[in-house]
């Protein structure tokens, strides 16, 4: 055989992804974001049963790009009608696919909890520390002295609050069996961020507990920068603020699942009365 | 029907507990809920039930949070259960309007207690509205159903999944704390099994990649698409009006008054109705058993029928809300007048009987 | 156990009954109506129960309302009681008025330093809770109240009062049956 004669397919779209085209704005990282979630699936050969749930936000029609069932939640309930899939169906795989306002500002409950029963889902957080979908407003992770629509003087944490460090917050939960920042700024950070999201969703399959990605993301639309120049404001000002890292991952902490490594933190704590 | 040889065995069972009971032998296995005040037994019957039954019990974070797993179970194909009192089911409109915006079925159980805000903790029927009119935003509609004894508070239960899954419209149970906490003998019907449960092709469940994918959604951007989308709804609606609406006509063939009562407050209307009668009123009692569909076709049939009815009075737990639907279906041929009381009060019988007493004196001839 | 009327018990002629037990919280007050509620329903009857709820029912007053009848109940709530049954102070001042002429007022004279001043209804002044502490029946002074009330009321066949004790204790209760018993008993000797 010639070898070059013959073609060989070495890159396509994802099994997990439909044919319609995203309708993101240029530049978004949502696109990316979902290439990685689909390439995981199909890789981990999960996607004909998983059921993925999606957000008010940009990503409220997501449902047409990904190609397994879906249902789209209320804002900021998606963990909950994940936690509700999950129950009534413990051997397919649940996803959800969150930004910043939807997960962690009208949703916090919903994260917090979900989390903490160490429901097995894999959720993903897309923070760009915007409110993308209706225009640019103030999120619960925009930084201080960042000008958004309804910050439009900078965020003044005196009045507005600080930024919520979500992964770091939730690291803490004992149901959380892997919580770690990504970022999707580099040709690099992208592969690191698609082995993070496939671990994710390996340990929902092997049973380890809840799992969170967040992912660094642009939004050169409502930020007002070419992509290129959104790329540099996250490098210089997102990822300082929310550095990228594995902040609680189980399995490396030497325990199969969230049971094991709550009942051996309730003895360390113990010993030390 | 077959002659049953053996008498059904009488239970005595809380209100709250039969309803939990008909759900679980509806076949029923997922409980979202959290607790309140006064239909918390409901919740901790699932709680020890639903273990032994291999079902879900989920104490959720809020009732927001308990109306959205119902979502998601639904959507995945369950037969869905969760249950509050008023204030709780104003958290749940939200999630209740997605339910109806994505067509998913699901029975939503409100044990009221007096409002507005948090309100008292007693029996009331000031959810009423609610239910009816708005039970979240956007346009639907949610079946109600309104028990009246402990009996129906397990028979509706049954009625309510069938009717959910027929049409996929989230259906509602308007009970009240005192239908909620007393205890009656009850008959509880015969478990069904799961081959028993209608199929829902329509559910999330995994491709298994042999199929296009399922999406649960209520969101429509194209105006044009969302009219066409409520307007099926609706079509759906008009049949769920013909074929489902119901009511109870207690004496109300030679009735010169008719009392309109549902739920608890029908019982006490029903014993004044009998002591009318004694002194010589002829009353009766018309009770709507579903509010939505409004069983209005009752009301014309006694409009209609001999014409003996000279006038109707609507008795309720509250500032008097169903009114509104007998004076829009009697639309000012007879007059229509009003008692309630509210903020938890149950009204006793002899005040509804002093009321039917004053209408039939002031009506003239009525007595 | 028989759960059927004793002979010559014509259910048909007793009017329907109605008791408002009331008391303090935790001196089982409901478990009282129980009682009773499970003889309705051993005999078949109509019957309605209802608690009080709510805040009350830690440590403040409660009540519960009993209907037996053989047409079907109209409103649980019994707020003119054939029979009221007050092992309080606070209860007997609230609800003596309200007993039907003719009907009979049952307390606690252990606990209720004062008398009835009702000539229309019957009233039984029991130590029910100095007896329950004197024979060694702590907690059951409401099951004494009920024997007395039986005693007076025959609201059921008296075997039918036995099985129906038995169905209120649930079997991991089933040490408390013998007490219950001798409490019904020294209440229905009175």
């Amino acid at each position: 055989m010639n070898p070059s004669t013959t073609s060989r397919v070495i890159f396509q779209r994802p099994r997990g992804l439909t044919d319609a085209p995203f309708s993101y704005c240029p530049g978004c990282t949502h696109g990316i974001v979902h290439r990685l979630v689909a390439e995981s699936l199909d890789e981990l050969g999960l996607t004909d049963t998983t059921i993925g749930v999606v957000p008010v936000g940009c990503s409220v029609t997501a449902y047409n790009f990904f190609n397994c069932d879906m249902a789209q939640a209320a804002h900021g309930r998606a963990p909950a009608v994940a936690t509700g899939i999950k129950r009534v169906h413990p051997h397919a795989t649940v996803f959800s696919y969150q930004g910043d306002g939807d997960l962690a500002a009208i949703g916090t409950a919903e994260t917090v909890h979900a989390a903490a029963r160490g429901e097995r889902i894999t959720v993903i957080f897309i923070n760009n520390a915007i409110y993308g979908m209706t225009g640019g407003q103030m999120a619960p992770t925009s930084l201080p002295e960042q000008i958004t629509q309804t910050s439009p003087y900078g965020r003044d944490p005196q009045t507005a609050g600080y930024p919520l460090r979500v992964t770091e917050m939730l690291s803490t939960l004992d149901g959380v069996a892997l919580a770690q920042r990504v970022s999707v700024d580099t040709p690099r950070n992208i592969r690191a961020a698609k082995r993070a999201i496939k671990r994710a969703f390996e340990y929902q399959r092997d049973d380890r507990g809840y799992t969170l990605t967040e992912v660094l993301s642009t939004c050169p639309t409502n930020w007002g920068l070419n992509p290129t120049e959104a790329i540099a404001w996250l490098q210089e000002n997102l990822a300082p603020y929310y550095p990228p890292g594995v902040y609680r991952d189980i399995v490396a902490d030497g325990f199969q699942n969230v049971a094991e490594a709550a009942a051996a933190k309730r003895e360390r704590l113990g010993e030390t009365k | 029907m077959t002659e049953t040889l053996r008498r059904p065995e009488k239970v005595l069972m809380k209100g709250n507990e039969a309803l939990a009971e008909a759900a679980l032998r509806a076949g029923c296995r997922c409980f979202f809920g959290y607790p309140i005040t006064p239909q918390t037994e409901v919740a901790a019957y699932m709680a020890k039930r639903m273990p032994k039954v291999g079902g879900v019990y989920l104490q959720a974070e809020s009732e927001i949070a308990a109306i959205n797993m119902i979502y998601g179970a639904s959507a995945a194909g369950a037969r869905v259960l969760t249950s509050s009192s008023s204030p709780g089911i104003s958290l749940k409109s939200e999630g209740i309007s997605y339910l109806a915006g994505a067509d998913l079925p699901a029975v939503i159980i409100n044990v009221q207690r007096g409002g507005p805000g948090l309100g008292g903790i007693q029996p009331s029927q000031a959810d009423y509205w609610q239910a009816t009119r708005a039970m979240g935003h956007g346009d639907f509609q949610v079946i109600v159903f309104a028990p009246s004894t402990v009996q129906e508070m397990c028979d509706l239960v049954r009625d309510a999944f069938e009717v959910s899954d027929k049409y996929r419209v989230p259906t509602m149970i308007l009970a009240d704390g005192l239908l909620g906490q007393m205890m009656e003998p009850i008959v509880l019907p015969e478990a069904l099994d799961e081959d028993d449960l209608p199929e829902k092709p329509w559910a999330l469940t995994g491709t298994g990649g042999v199929r296009a994918p399922h999406v649960a959604n209520s969101l429509c951007l194209v105006a044009e698409d969302l009219e066409r989308i409520n307007r099926a709804r609706f079509a759906r609606y008009e049949d769920i009006k013909r074929d489902e609406a119901r009511a109870e006509q207690y004496r109300c063939d030679d009735a010169e008054l008719v009392v309109v009562a549902f739920g608890a407050c029908a019982r006490v209307v029903k014993s004044a109705v009998d002591a009318a009668r004694e002194a010589g009123i002829a009353a009766g009692l018309l009770r709507p058993v579903t509010l939505w569909p409004w069983p209005g076709a009752a009301i014309e049939g006694l409009l209609d029928g001999g014409g003996v009815v000279r006038r109707f009075l609507t008795v309720e737990m509250s500032m008097g809300q169903m009114v509104d639907d007998v004076r829009l279906t009697v639309n000012g041929r007879l007059p229509v007048d009003f008692f309630g009381r509210s903020g938890g009060i149950v009204p006793t019988p002899a005040e509804v009987l002093e009321q039917i007493e004053e209408l039939a004196v002031t009506g003239g001839d009525a007595a | 156990m028989s759960t059927k009327p004793a002979p010559g018990f014509d259910r048909g002629s007793t009017p329907a009954l109605s008791f408002l037990f009331a008391g303090f919280g935790g001196q089982g007050i409901l478990f009282a109506g129980k009682i009773v509620a499970y003889a309705g329903l051993l005999e078949d009857r109509e019957l309605s129960w209802l608690p009080s709820y709510g805040p009350e029912m830690r440590g403040g007053t409660a009540s519960c309302s009993v209907t037996l009848a053989d047409t079907p109940i109209g409103s649980p709530l019994v707020t003119e009681p054939d029979s009221l049954i007050a092992m309080n102070r606070p209860s007997l001042e609230k609800f003596e008025a309200t007993v039907k002429p003719g009907g009979r007022l049952f307390y606690d004279s252990s606990l209720i330093d004062i008398a009835p001043t009702r000539t229309d209804i019957a009233t039984y002044a029991v130590p029910a809770t100095g007896l329950a502490t004197e024979q060694d029946l702590k907690g059951l002074a409401n099951v004494i109240m009920l024997g007395k009330l039986w005693h007076e009321t025959r609201f059921c066949a008296a075997d039918t009062l036995d099985a129906a004790l038995e169905k209120a204790i649930p079997p991991r209760k089933a040490q408390l049956l013998e007490p219950n018993k001798r409490a019904l008993a020294l209440g229905k000797g009175l």
